[in-house]
Formats: C-alpha cells, structure tokens, sequence
C-alpha cells in the first residue's frame, strides 16, 4: 500500500505486519495496496450488483461516478505517476465528449466508431499540448496546461461549429451492431450502466498494468528523480509525453461517456472548473494510489449531490460550491495524504499507535 | 555487460592505454564568467584520473559538460571514437559514459535495489512492452545484483534506500552508475562526507573498477586522492595549471603556490 511502503522510515521500526508491508512492496516501489485485486474486484462486483437495489436515480448517480473515476484515475496517471501536476485535463475530456457528439450525428454512430474517433481526438490534442508543455516544469508546467486547455475552450464556446455556449444535443445515443443485429444500445439505462461498469473496470487494469511495467517504474522513477533517470540514460521526455497521451484518450473515453450519458455537451466541460474538480478529486482521495483516485471522484460527486440538493439543505443549496470547498479544505487538513489514509491515520490514533507514522506525506 | 570489477587477475591497466573519453579546449562561460576554460583531458582505461582544485574552479561545470548536462561554450569531446559534444545527456549515458553526483542522487523512497534495477533499465529495449512486470525483469535484477555486490551493498538489496547511512547512500549512488554498464565514470566527490573506514572501501572499490572502467574523480580529500590517482589534473579559476603523475603534482611549484599549501 502507497502509504505504507513509500519512503516512510517510521514503519520500518513498527511491528512485523507493517515491515512485511514495506518489505512486500519493494519489487513493484510502494505502489501495491493492500489485498492487491481483492478490494477492487469485490468492488467492481458489488457496483455491478447495484442496480438490483438501487433507483433508476441512484444508478445514474453510479454511472456518472464511476465516469469522473475513469477521469480522474487518467489525471493519476500524470499527477501520481509521473509527478506532472496538469490544470488543463477537461480539454481532454471535453474534446471526447464533443467529438462523440459531432461524430454521432443526426443519426446516431457506431460505438466501434466513436470510441477510436474521441480517444483519438483527445489523444491528438494531448500530443500538441504535451510537446509544448513539457517543456517546462512545476508552475509554468501548470499555467501551459491551463492555458492550452482555456484554448480549446473558447473555440468550442466561440465557434459555430463548436455550437456555441449552449453546446450541443446528442439525439440519437451510440449503438454497437455487428452484421446489422444490435448488440449493445447506450441509449438505454442497463447497457449504459455495465458499459460505463467495464470501462471503469478496463481503465483501472490498464493503469495498474502500466505501472507495473518497465515503462510505469520508469515514470515513477522521473516523479521521483528525472535528473538521475537522464543520467543513466532514459530519455524522459518521450516518456512525459507517453504517459500524457494516454492520459489524454482515457480522459476521452470518459469524455464520450459523459456525452452519452447526458445526451447533451455544453463548454463547461472544457472549463478550468472541470479540471481543477478533478484534480480535487485526486488530491481527495489520495494522490499516488488508483484506488484513492476512484474513492475520491465517488465522495467528491456524492459531496457535490449532497449540497446541491435543496429538499436536504433548502436555499443553502445554490452555495454548494461554497459547502463543497469548505468541506474538502477540511478533509485535505485533516487527511494530507487524502482519504485513502484513513485507515493509516486510524492505526497511528489508535492507543499504542506509531507516533510518527502518516506524519508525513510521501511526497 | 562489463561493469563490475574485473577479477583481480584480469588484464591490466597499461595494456589499454588509448584514451577512451577526450576533451579537447573545452570552455563553458555562464555570462561572461568563464567556469570552465581551454580545458583539455583524457580518461584512459586502467587508470583513475583525478581532478582537484579549490571550491570554484570548476571541477563540477567540467563533469556537468563531459556527461552532456550542460552544454559546453566551446571546445569538443570525443567519447570512444565518437564526437560526443552535441550529444544528450541520456545518449551519452547510454553509450556507456556513467556519472555520480556530488550532492547524493538517488530514488530516496524505492528499494536500494529497484534503484539500480532502474538504472539498468535504461538499455533494455522495448521499454514500451506494458506487460512484462518490472518486477520480472530478469536481466535489470541479476545486473543490479551484481553492481550491488560490487559496490559493496548486497545486505542492504531490500532496503528503502532513505534508510541507508550517508555513506551507504553514496555506494548506492557508484553501483547504480555501475548498474548502467558504464566504460567511463565521471565522479563528483564520492567521498564527501564519508568516515575513514567508508573512504577506505570506497577507494579499495575505485582501485578494483578502473582495471575495466576510465575513471575521472573529483575529490577535495588529498590523501585519497593521493593514494588512488594515477593521474592529476590540477584546476585554478576554470583552467588546468599542471597535470601530471601525482609524485611531480605533489613537488610541482605553481601547483603548491595555488593550491596545496605547504603542509604538502
């Protein structure tokens, strides 16, 4: 687990358990959790089983959780990973979304279609704003990403092709048909959910196979110290930017979900709004684990339901930007290395905890 | 791969005298302040050449240009053959031109050993294969292994590197140089801050490399510097003032009058 295995001194002096813990994640550098696929597959299994359950509401609050997870586990990619802390990743999201909707037409399109259309949009995009961002660092890093981002923004929200502020419909959802027969139908509720389902699912593998592999140790290795990767001889930009553009089409894929899940693209999903809500909700669950990305997007969209609802809170509900901001500043003091430390943060409260363990973030 | 010491009874030094890393009027000025100037070198397998001088002459902008850090303002260098001046830092690496740090550089929060494994990734090809764990990385652990073995830090493989001692920290920094499968190491002061009994072994493992390894050391503790340096090349102000076998270093006048002093 990130917490525990990350660089932290104080654990090597605790108890066995916790130096299994340090010990057992050094192949893979502090980036297995605990209970290693258990916990996300049990948790992929009890969200398919939601729907027995829940109401039609409620599973389509699950569909758009589970889309802002597969946005902000592509944002952990370049925040966690690789230590590239970007404020324009809505571009990427917005680009899916519209080209989806541009794609789809009057008529409606193929799935097979505009999946490899709106990745590939906002992976082409991700490949103009990555080679020119990455060349700088830290806070110029930040402001290029923005500034690129505010770009695509006004031409979506200034163009006529763009539809302008008010966005554009989507009539007709997306189908997937093979010789004519239907196989699958976004445009209703069950298909949409397990569709959103197993992209949430495929997303999370392929990140946790990513950093897994040569090429994650080695984004993890420019996180930690890219001057030591360029002196035994990685080359770390094509890395950078890599690892950018994958973030970019997977920030597409959840772009193509939103559209279809709300028949509708307005500019606000290219704002700068968006991606510092993402960025929140990365910070909120924990920057450095998968895991953290995804509980984050779920509290932080269940936060913003809670506090928009006006039969819970009456007129308090137009602040909910307000309550929201608050309630998170309060949870980030609280919790420095986000929800996914909670647990961590438990066991040092505990009496006879470690006194120094979770003092400090891991980076 | 060669990066770990030959056995003791491997060919020695003499034998392999052409120079295999060269600059030739090497010059880098930040703002009209010239660092590094009209400096000339070679580094030959079989011998260490060290190079010393007070804080400011240099020594650092001159392994900072040679390992393709920092570009140089004038001058060349050729690295096996090739004219290497123009190439990137991580090209330069890859052809086998490894470097220290003076100040340590390490993966502070990952295992002493996936540190070197990372290192020695650098060469492996197909980096882009996404499925093939990191952690399966045969051929990265065993070399990682062995530059650990090397560098004298085999007990330690499964330590969190920010743990290790100062002086652990700094053979961590040599073996995953070492781990690179470097011809050439280029070392910024790898004794700087180690005890006597940690300088020792470090020289005894320095004494061991350069039977396969050109060795450039920058190092202000003269009595190692002494006891290892088959070559010394003297810096004041960015320029070279003597450079010589260390008997006639030690007695050359001009070097005594910049630098050395008379207790020498």
């Amino acid at each position: 687990m990130a917490s525990d295995g990350a660089g932290n001194e104080a654990s090597a002096e605790v108890g066995a358990g916790d130096v299994r813990a340090v010990v057992g994640a050094l192949p893979d550098i502090g980036r297995h959790e605990a209970g290693g696929w258990l916990v996300p597959g049990a948790a992929a299994l009890a969200i398919a089983a939601l729907p027995l359950v829940l109401s039609p509401y409620a599973q389509d609050v699950v569909v758009r959780i589970a889309i802002y997870a597969i946005f902000a586990l592509s944002l952990e990619l370049l925040v966690g990973a690789t230590g590239l802390v970007s404020l324009g990743h809505a571009a990427f999201l917005g680009i899916g979304a519209y080209v989806t909707v541009r794609a789809s037409g009057d008529s409606g399109g193929s799935l097979a279609l505009l999946l490899p259309l709106a990745m590939g949009g906002a992976a082409a995009y991700a490949v103009v704003v990555g080679a020119l961002s990455l060349r700088t660092r830290g806070v110029y890093f930040i402001m290029v990403t923005l500034a690129f981002a505010q770009m695509a923004y006004f031409v979506v929200h200034d163009t006529k092709a763009g539809g302008g502020s008010d966005g554009i419909f989507l009539y007709v959802k997306p189908t997937l048909a093979i010789a004519g027969k239907t196989l699958l139908d976004l445009g209703e509720r069950m298909p949409l959910y397990y569709t959103v389902l197993a992209a949430l699912v495929a997303t999370y593998a392929f990140i946790a196979l990513l950093l897994g592999s040569r090429f994650g140790h080695a984004l993890a290795g420019i996180r930690v110290n890219e001057q030591r990767m360029r002196a035994a001889g990685f080359s770390t930009t094509p890395y950078k930017l890599a690892a950018f553009v994958i973030a970019g089409a997977l920030a597409g894929l959840a772009g193509l979900l939103l559209a279809v899940k709300d028949g509708a693209v307005n500019p606000e999903l290219l704002s700068w709004h968006e991606s510092g809500a993402v960025l929140l909700m990365v910070i909120f669950g924990g920057i450095g684990s998968l895991r953290g990305a995804v509980i984050g997007a779920t509290c932080f969209t269940l936060l913003k339901e809670l506090f928009q609802s006006e039969a819970l809170l009456g007129s308090l509900a137009s602040h909910w930007q307000l309550t929201l901001g608050l309630t998170i500043i309060a949870f980030v003091a609280a919790l420095p290395r986000g929800l996914i430390g909670l647990g961590a943060r438990l066991r040092v409260m505990r009496p006879g905890g470690l006194a120094k363990a979770g003092a400090r973030p891991s980076r | 791969m060669s990066a770990l010491p030959a056995e003791a009874s491997g060919p020695r030094a003499a034998e392999a005298s052409a120079s295999l890393l060269e600059a030739i009027g090497l010059g880098k000025r930040f703002r009209g302040l010239a660092a590094v100037d009209e400096v000339s070198l070679d580094l030959c397998v079989g011998e260490i050449h060290a190079v010393i001088g007070t804080n400011g002459a240099g020594k650092s902008t001159l392994i900072n240009l040679l390992s393709g850090e920092l570009a140089p303002s004038a001058g060349s260098i050729r690295f096996g053959g090739d004219d290497v001046t123009r190439w990137s830092q991580p090209r330069r690496a890859r052809a086998g031109l490894g470097r220290s740090y003076q100040r340590t550089t390490i993966f502070a929060e990952f295992s002493v050993l996936e540190n070197c494994r990372l290192a020695a990734q650098a060469k492996e090809p197909r980096p882009w294969l996404v499925w093939e764990r990191a952690a399966d990385d045969r051929r990265g652990i065993a070399t990682a292994t062995r530059a650990l073995a090397a560098a004298g830090l085999d007990g330690d493989a499964d330590r969190i590197a920010s743990t290790l001692s100062h002086g652990a920290k700094r053979q961590l920094e040599i073996a995953m140089c070492l781990a690179t499968g470097p011809r050439a190491l280029l070392l910024d002061e790898p004794l700087a801050g180690m005890g006597a009994e940690e300088t020792g072994r470090m020289l005894t493992l320095l004494s061991g490399l350069k039977a396969t390894h050109a060795i450039l050391l920058v190092e202000h503790d003269m009595d190692a510097v002494f006891r290892v340096a088959d070559r010394i090349t003297v810096m004041v102000n960015g320029q070279v003032i003597a450079s010589d076998v260390p008997e006639r270093i030690r007695n050359d006048r001009a070097v005594r009058e910049a630098y050395l002093g008379d207790d020498h």
